[in-house]
């Protein structure tokens, strides 16, 4: 029963409490499971559908994860975690990695005692306002009310940015997203704030979408990645180098739809490393030989996942923008499979 | 001067005029609208006001209830509907209907429905001889309209005949023991806990089983030991059997007789569990262990036992001087840094222990208020009786005392119940915050934001309504005072 496994445990809690930090990869591989922290429900980014299936772009991520570290993308169990539960959950255990639309500053690489392995995501913090308020840029938003959500860093952001072009703005303090979306709607405020992903994942719902328009100024830096413990360097190469692979995947043309063929008969070396054809690229990790090209299989490469969950043709329409291939302008830059 | 008096008077009526009608101003609904609504000019200001601000809120929130609109698939689609109508608001409750399960069961397997519906139809089933002890009537009314219940929601789930021939066939059995034997449902509420943990997590069997062993070490030590050891010696040991029991034989026990026997249901893990499922797990299990905690411990501040006294005191005041959210934090972070890497010690059942220990401080409070109301001359009949401390605290002290603070325990049960919706701070789906977060992440449901509130405060009211209503029957029933 589990109170006496509680008993028992607390009289050697104390001696063994330090060895967590040692070899997630082997306690995954021995339960056969991965736990996966998420969010408690963000649109196209993790959330469960009316089946219980969760979805989203970095659920996707999850997904290969569990693809490449146990072969089968559904032995991944997802762990809801809140703004406040999220990094106690992993720094206590309860998860094996984080991917939780989680900003990387260095007080959380270094006080937190977290590494953040990639940057699956580049946001940064925007406005939306009416269209009739004949506003075109965030510079011209002297005096506005703005509702804001409130202990985010974009509260932090928000009078940075006002500071430092000698604005004045009242704020009008929110809980949470909907809160926010209801109070902007209902007038109580000019402009809302956020991340441009979740502006524009706001502004798909609104019941004009049309009259409310998204100021071009972005005015911070929001690197989203997936994050695990400090220490335990391995696990953070495997949750990195899946995440490249799904990178390089894009870089190369290899979809989930052809990533069998491409394996069997292409020439290019790093493809056929990346795929396991040849060397052992996975070995150096632990994992299979064919470990990223069962996480290719699973979701799909990055562009895949992009366009199926917050892309152009889904109601949120984010723009690749930040998040483009490095070849296209964009940030989303892999190593080489060497 | 009488004499004068007849001489001047030409007519002296001797028939009763016909009682005439009040005036309109003293009579019907003027006289109360005056009395009550106009009675002066200040009176009569307010009532305007107050006319003028009910007409403000009812005239926006009666036009959105009235369109309401139960088909849509999608906030968009609903907002299109309404608009296609040329109406400007309506409730879009396509979202409840479409998200209904979600509400009630969280991610619950859905062809497992049947498990926790038979569990609750058998939690009424338990809870009617605690509520309504020995009444025929009363225990048969209620098993019978559990069975309805369950055998309707089966039948509206389209669930197979054979299965529904079983939960029905437990149940009308429940109803039928009801009518013959009232008094015997208590055998029904003693195995409740085991069997409601059975089929709501599922798995083998056997743990339940043999964790009910434990308690049956308690009662075989104090049949047998009572003679030797008295009352309070002979729980005492047993109860410290059960704990090594429990520790040290229990979890061997039952993987091995799950090994030779392996019977059980289909293991649901706890992260599935949400909505009110999850609400009323937290909230009946909380509550009914938070009654005799609270007793105890309220008993254990009016200790002259030091000891027995000063951990009482600490545990209440600790638990009640610290944020219920702080516990729940506690709950679910702080334990997994004391537990060693691995162990999965269940977040609800965590997040249940510390629910009913906040709920037990309260209570104990509550319950010392009820004992210190109790004239002196009450406790020291009991001594001159010749009654020991226990007989004296089951059989005069404590009814009295309880029937006294019937009130401030419904009142903390009913607190108790609605703060299960704060387990979503700690990521759990509670229906009121955790649910409808993930509905509206479903970008078919972002941006709705009156009909969850709405639907899940409606749903809330019913059942600490019915809490209230129940406490105020118990309280008419025990008054034995003759104001």
């Amino acid at each position: 029963m589990k109170r006496s496994v509680f008993f028992g445990a607390l009289t050697v809690a104390g001696l063994a409490a330090g060895a967590s930090a040692a070899a997630t990869l082997d306690e995954v591989k021995a339960r056969g499971e991965l736990i996966c922290g998420s969010n408690t429900g963000l649109a196209g980014f993790g959330a469960p559908d009316a089946s219980g299936n969760w979805q989203g772009f970095d659920v996707a991520l999850c997904k290969a994860l569990g693809a490449s570290v146990l072969g089968d993308a559904t032995k991944v169990r997802f762990v809801p975690t809140t703004g406040e539960t999220r990094f106690t959950a992993l720094a206590s255990g309860e998860v094996d990695v984080l991917i939780r639309n989680s900003t990387w500053t260095l007080t959380r690489d270094t006080e937190l005692a977290f590494d953040f392995v990639a940057v699956n995501y580049y946001d940064g913090q925007g406005f939306m306002v009416k269209r009739d308020l004949g506003v075109s840029s965030a510079k011209e938003l002297d005096g506005a009310t703005v509702c804001i959500q409130t202990g985010t860093t974009t509260e932090l952001n928000l009078a940075d940015f006002f500071k430092s072009n000698n604005m004045t703005y009242t704020p009008v303090n929110v809980a949470d997203d909907s809160e926010a979306q209801r109070q902007y709607l209902a007038g109580a405020c000019d402009a809302y704030t956020t991340d441009a992903s979740g502006l524009a994942a706001s502004r798909a719902t609104m019941p004009d979408p049309g009259s409310h328009v998204i100021l071009p100024e972005i005015i911070s830096k929001e690197p989203l990645g997936p994050v695990v413990r400090h220490g335990d360097n391995n696990w953070g190469d495997v949750v990195r180098w899946t995440y490249y692979a799904l990178l390089t995947a894009e870089e190369k043309g290899i979809t989930a739809a052809n990533v069998e063929e491409v394996a069997a008969s292409s020439t290019d070396p790093e493809v056929r490393r990346l795929l396991g054809v040849e060397g052992d690229m996975g070995a150096k990790l632990g994992l299979d030989p064919d470990a990223f090209k069962r996480a290719i299989a699973a979701v799909g490469n990055y562009g895949e996942v992009f366009e199926a969950n917050v892309g152009e043709a889904t109601p949120i329409g984010l723009a690749r923008g930040l998040n483009a291939l490095w070849t296209q302008g964009g940030l989303q830059y892999a190593p080489p499979f060497r | 001067m009488s004499d004068t008096h007849a001489q001047t008077v030409r007519f002296v009526r001797d028939t009763m005029l016909p009682a005439a009608t009040a005036p309109v101003g003293e009579r019907g609904a003027v006289k109360w609208l005056r009395e009550n609504l106009f009675a002066g000019p200040w009176n009569s200001a307010l009532t305007i006001l107050a006319i003028f601000v009910l007409y403000q809120a009812l005239s926006s929130i009666i036009p959105w209830l009235l369109n309401s609109m139960w088909n849509a698939g999608s906030l968009s689609e609903c907002r299109e509907i309404l608009a296609a109508k040329g109406d400007t608001s309506g409730a879009c409750w396509g979202v409840i209907r479409t998200r209904w399960h979600q509400y009630m069961f969280g991610f619950y397997p859905p062809d497992l429905y049947w498990r926790p519906l038979l569990a609750f139809g058998l939690l009424f089933i338990a809870l009617s001889p605690v509520l309504y002890y020995g009444s025929r009537q009363a225990a048969t009314a209620i098993a019978g309209a559990a069975t309805a219940f369950v055998l309707l929601a089966l039948l509206g789930l389209g669930e197979g005949a054979g299965r529904l021939a079983v939960v029905g066939g437990v149940l009308l059995a429940l109803t039928a023991l009801a009518w013959v034997a009232p008094k015997k449902l208590v055998w029904v509420t003693a195995l409740y806990a085991p069997v409601c943990f059975l089929l709501l997590w599922g798995g083998s069997v056997w743990s339940p089983v043999v964790a009910l062993l434990g308690f049956g070490l308690i009662v075989a030590a104090y049949i047998w030991g009572q003679g030797v050891l008295g009352t309070v010696g002979s729980v005492g040991a047993g109860i410290v059997l059960a704990v090594l029991f429990w520790i040290y034989i229990d979890v061997p026990l039952a993987i091995a007789l799950s090994a030779v026997v392996p019977i059980g249901l289909q293991p649901v893990a706890s992260n599935e569990f949400g909505g009110f499922l999850l609400a009323i797990i937290i909230g009946v299990t909380a509550i009914s262990f938070s009654l005799p905690l609270g007793i105890l411990l309220a008993l254990g501040r009016q200790s002259n036992l030091f000891i027995v006294k000063t951990l009482s005191v600490g545990f209440i005041e600790f638990i009640r001087g610290v944020p219920l959210i702080t516990l729940l934090f506690t709950a679910s972070l702080l334990l997994q840094y004391f537990l060693p890497p691995g162990t999965n010690f269940d977040i609800i059942l965590r997040v249940i222990i510390l629910v009913t220990f906040f709920a037990a401080a309260y209570l104990a409070e509550v319950i010392r208020g009820g004992l210190a109301a109790l004239p002196r001359g009450q406790y020291e009949a009991a001594d001159a009786l010749g009654l020991d401390y226990w007989q004296a605290q089951r059989l005069i002290i404590l009814p009295q005392a309880l029937k006294i603070s019937i009130p401030g325990i419904v009142s903390t049960f009913i607190g108790l119940f609605k703060d299960t919706t704060l387990v979503s701070f700690v990521g759990l789906m509670d229906p009121l915050r955790g649910v409808t977060q993930i509905v509206r992440a479903d970008l078919d449901w972002k941006g709705i934001y009156w009909e969850p509130y709405v639907f899940v405060g409606a749903l809330f009211f019913v059942m600490c309504y019915g809490m209230s209503q129940y406490s105020q029957y118990l309280e008419r029933k025990l008054r034995t005072d003759h104001r």
